[in-house]
């Protein structure tokens, strides 16, 4: 059975812009990118919108559904209430470049800034390494993530206090996480981490870890875990003292 | 407006897995190197592969090496792949995957601490590097996460529409950036496509907005050679509803850990055809394909892991005859190995955990419970660019082409995890050796009319009227190729097919754009129709050549493989002095005797 909703999409630019109501056709099983394309191909050929996968993979269609921060292509129709326009507006903790779509570059930016895999020497002759599969698994959650930076999207440091030179986020906590807890990883990111990473601006009010459409525990399992890591180096005068008089390669310990 | 000029020593055209892997290599001499790619850095194909990499590391089993991969390929791909490139492959896979973990990729791991290895589909050993279902994700975030840190300057959200010749040689592109509609001229000694495929030409395909087959149609262009373009590959295994996912993937994976193919009568369809080729390779009963999947060495695999091609036409049989599932496919049973294992549903979701996602998000369905609807889907692209097996430069000097865009690796049929070695394998070679080239030759002059015409072409959509658009025209073509040119092809069909080309041809012509240059994707859908017209013809072409069925080429006019006339000999595309299309054959070379032995002793 078909009916028909009404969506309510942002057009506009840097400039300014307004919302623009579209009638189309609701088959089962439609998201709300289907919606998007429909409508692009019924008229509004030049509505801008990025996709790639449409399958959640690649982290491409990221906006704001009836305020919601989603993937378009994971938000089915049949889950929101379309008897009412859906309302679909772009991110708005990055500039706008055309409709649905922002300059999301800052994001590209910051992850050149964070300093990159350094790995141990290979444990055996043939240069390979061995690892255990629970190390393996642990840090697999962090690297699970699309980088569809709906966690920088929602987080207020930069949505609503635009902090973007100070804090560097949530997708990239989670990203120098997963170095730090690499099995294999040497270098150590906890003076950054304090200072021009800013983890300190995170006050864990969990917003990350809600939008995630990956379900990475983003809070509870890399930032926390970052934030005591730092607690430890920096405010502990005992490993303070420690690390005067003796220097520690990698800092923080291994698993927490 | 004048375009913005970039000078670069070489520039790679596409940045998935294969573009990553060559600028990586390109820049690790010291060169400049431009990076260009269509969506944002780590959106590619690429991260869309599941199942794994395949290598024959012999860490799962030790009979594995690379003369066994390089058989199991070549068998695959029914001989008349490229051996050299096939040689190659096999040879240098393992490097390239030990190379990504000391880049920082995590691989699932063996008891004793290294890299897992799965089965797949036509691998005769465990042979696929893989992490969970999401490998693909794991390798480009690996290759980019490494690739930033080398001096690449990356051009994200760029499309080229031409290559810029010198002479023979291609010394640049000419190209407009999705954002601001802006012009861009890239100078290069030497060009690397890695644009990936061509599945967005059909109406039911795995493949994005992007693949367009822009890479092959750029090159084409240039003068370059395409090859095996008749051999498309259809996935036996995509989603089929709801409608809205239809085409979406469903990793051999699932197979590959145990899952079945039923019909609507419960039957294991598979067992009812399996191919001479491998018939000593594949069990005859349940119980041995589960012990297969289970890890038994002395078990020969289940039938639902024979070659692509094949399960993908006797899917479209079981449909055909009436045996479907409620939605026009067969059913993919997971769950059923809840009879083996005491904890299959964890078991399934640790292993295939994107695919119990991918259900439970998109059709309401928990795959550790009930069965998958499965059917074809288009999927990859064996035919592209020519290019020489051991630099991956096509005869146009200074061009270079290596992934999905190139060719000659997979021959009529790809086995599965092959992708994503071929990727970094034949990436590598194309950097290294397209930085040779530039080295080794100076900068050519920019043709300044041959960018003023490109500039115009690229501007024509905004200046025409009535109401023809290019969504209309590329849904027709998807249509029109699916009916025609899909997995059963037949003379009339084709023939029709090349008059409907020639038709959409003159429509994409008259396709009129709206508003204006500023992230405009009416604009950006009309300027892909060039190359989605231009590698349909070419498909559709070296279909009619190929009057045998053979991998991924089916005719039903022509059933059976014919060796003695199409068993060692390439079908060729490229354009003609004026301007159509050319179709020709070219022997194989005969394969060295140390190769051929190595064929004979696995077969």
């Amino acid at each position: 059975m078909t009916t028909t909703a009404v969506f309510r999409i942002w057009r506009g630019d840097s400039k300014g812009g307004g919302f623009e109501d579209y009638r189309t056709n609701v088959s089962p099983g439609m998201v709300v990118l289907d919606a998007v394309h429909q409508i692009q191909a019924e008229g509004a050929g030049d509505l801008a919108v990025r996709w790639n996968c449409k399958a959640g993979k690649c982290g491409s269609c990221s906006a704001e559904v009836n305020g919601m921060p989603r993937l378009m292509c994971l938000t089915r129709l049949s889950d929101i209430d379309t008897s009412k326009p859906v309302t679909i507006e772009p991110m708005k903790a990055f500039p706008i470049v055309r409709d649905l779509v922002t300059d999301v570059s800052w994001n590209y930016r910051v992850k050149k800034g964070i300093r990159k895999f350094k790995p141990r020497p290979p444990d055996a002759p043939d240069g390979t390494w061995r690892m255990d599969q629970g190390d393996v698994d642990r840090v697999q959650e962090f690297r699970k993530c699309i980088e569809c930076f709906l966690c920088q999207d929602v987080c207020h440091v930069l949505r609503d206090h635009h902090k973007h030179e100070e804090f560097i986020g949530p997708r990239f906590l989670v990203y120098v996480a997963a170095l730090e807890m690499h099995p294999l990883d040497t270098d150590d990111r906890l003076d950054e981490l304090k200072q021009a990473h800013g983890v300190g601006y995170c006050n864990i009010t969990k917003c990350c870890t809600k939008v995630c459409p990956e379900e990475i525990t983003i809070t509870d399992n890399a930032i926390i875990p970052l934030k005591e890591r730092v607690v430890n180096e920096f405010y502990d005068p005992l490993v303070w003292i420690g690390r005067k008089l003796l220097g520690t390669p990698k800092r923080g310990g291994g698993a927490p | 407006m004048t375009p913005q000029t970039h000078e670069h020593d070489v520039l790679v055209i596409g940045a998935g897995g294969a573009g990553l892997r060559a600028a990586i290599e390109a820049s690790a001499g010291g060169g400049r190197v431009g990076l260009v790619c269509k969506s944002l850095l780590g959106k590619a194909h690429t991260v869309m592969a599941e199942g794994g990499i395949a290598a024959a590391l012999a860490n799962v089993d030790d009979r594995d090496n690379w003369k066994v991969h390089f058989a199991d390929t070549m068998r695959g791909g029914q001989y008349v792949n490229n051996w050299r490139m096939a040689e190659i492959h096999a040879r240098e896979a393992p490097d390239r995957v030990r190379e990504l973990e000391s880049w920082g990729a995590l691989f699932d791991r063996t008891p004793d601490g290294r890299i897992l290895q799965r089965n797949f589909g036509g691998h005769r050993y465990p042979r696929l590097a893989h992490v969970g279902d999401r490998t693909g994700l794991e390798m480009i975030r690996t290759l980019q996460d490494h690739g930033i840190h080398q001096g690449i300057e990356v051009h994200m959200e760029v499309t080229a529409t031409r290559l810029l010749k010198d002479g023979d040689r291609v010394v640049g592109a000419f190209a407009y950036d999705r954002q601001r509609g802006y012009f861009h001229v890239f100078r290069a000694q030497a060009i690397v496509l890695a644009t990936g495929g061509t599945g967005r030409a059909y109406e039911i395909t795995s493949n994005s907005w992007e693949y367009t087959g822009d890479g092959q149609t750029l090159a084409y262009d240039a003068g370059a050679e395409l090859i095996d373009m008749e051999f498309v590959q259809f996935h036996p295994t995509g989603m089929v509803w709801p409608l809205s996912v239809r085409g979406l993937l469903v990793t051999e994976g699932v197979r590959g850990e145990g899952g079945v193919l039923l019909n609507s009568q419960g039957r294991r369809f598979m067992f009812d055809d399996i191919p001479e080729l491998y018939r000593t390779q594949t069990a005859d009963n349940a119980e041995e394909g589960w012990r297969y999947c289970a890890g038994d060495k002395n078990a020969r695999r289940p039938p639902e892991l024979l070659t692509r091609d094949h399960v993908a036409r006797c899917i479209v049989r079981e449909v055909k005859e009436g045996r479907g599932s409620p939605h026009g496919g067969v059913f993919l049973d997971i769950a059923w190995i809840k009879k083996h294992i005491p904890n299959a549903e964890e078991h399934i979701k640790k292993k295939l955990p994107s695919m119990y996602h991918q259900f439970k998000k998109l059709a309401d369905l928990d795959i550790t419970r009930e069965p998958m609807e499965v059917g074809p889907t288009t999927h990859y692209a064996m035919g592209g660019v020519r290019v020489d097996a051991d630099t991956q430069m096509s005869r146009v000097p200074g061009l270079f082409a290596a992934g999905e865009c190139a060719a000659g690796i997979n021959g009529a049929n790809r086995l599965g995890g092959n992708s994503l070695s071929d990727l970094i394998v034949l990436g590598k070679r194309a950097g290294e050796y397209a930085a040779k080239f530039a080295k080794e030759n100076r900068p050519g002059l920019i043709d300044e009319a041959a960018v003023a015409d490109a500039a115009k072409w690229t501007l024509e959509p905004f200046d025409r009227a009535g109401d023809e658009t290019a969504y209309a025209v590329q849904r027709d073509l998807q249509v029109g190729m699916q009916a025609k040119v899909g997995i059963v092809r037949n003379e009339a069909d084709l023939a029709q097919a090349l008059v409907e080309i020639g038709k959409l041809r003159d429509r994409a012509a008259r396709a009129r754009v709206d508003g204006n240059r500023d992230y405009n994707p009416g604009w950006h859908t009309a300027l892909d129709l060039h190359p989605l017209l231009t590698v349909s013809e070419a498909i559709t072409r070296c279909a009619q050549v190929r009057k045998e069925s053979r991998g991924g080429h089916f005719r039903e006019d022509y059933p059976k493989k014919d060796d003695a006339a199409f068993g060692k000999i390439n079908v060729v595309a490229r354009k003609g002095k004026d301007g159509s299309m050319e179709v020709s054959t070219v022997p194989i070379p005969p394969m060295p005797p140390e190769l051929l032995q190595i064929i004979e002793e696995m077969k």
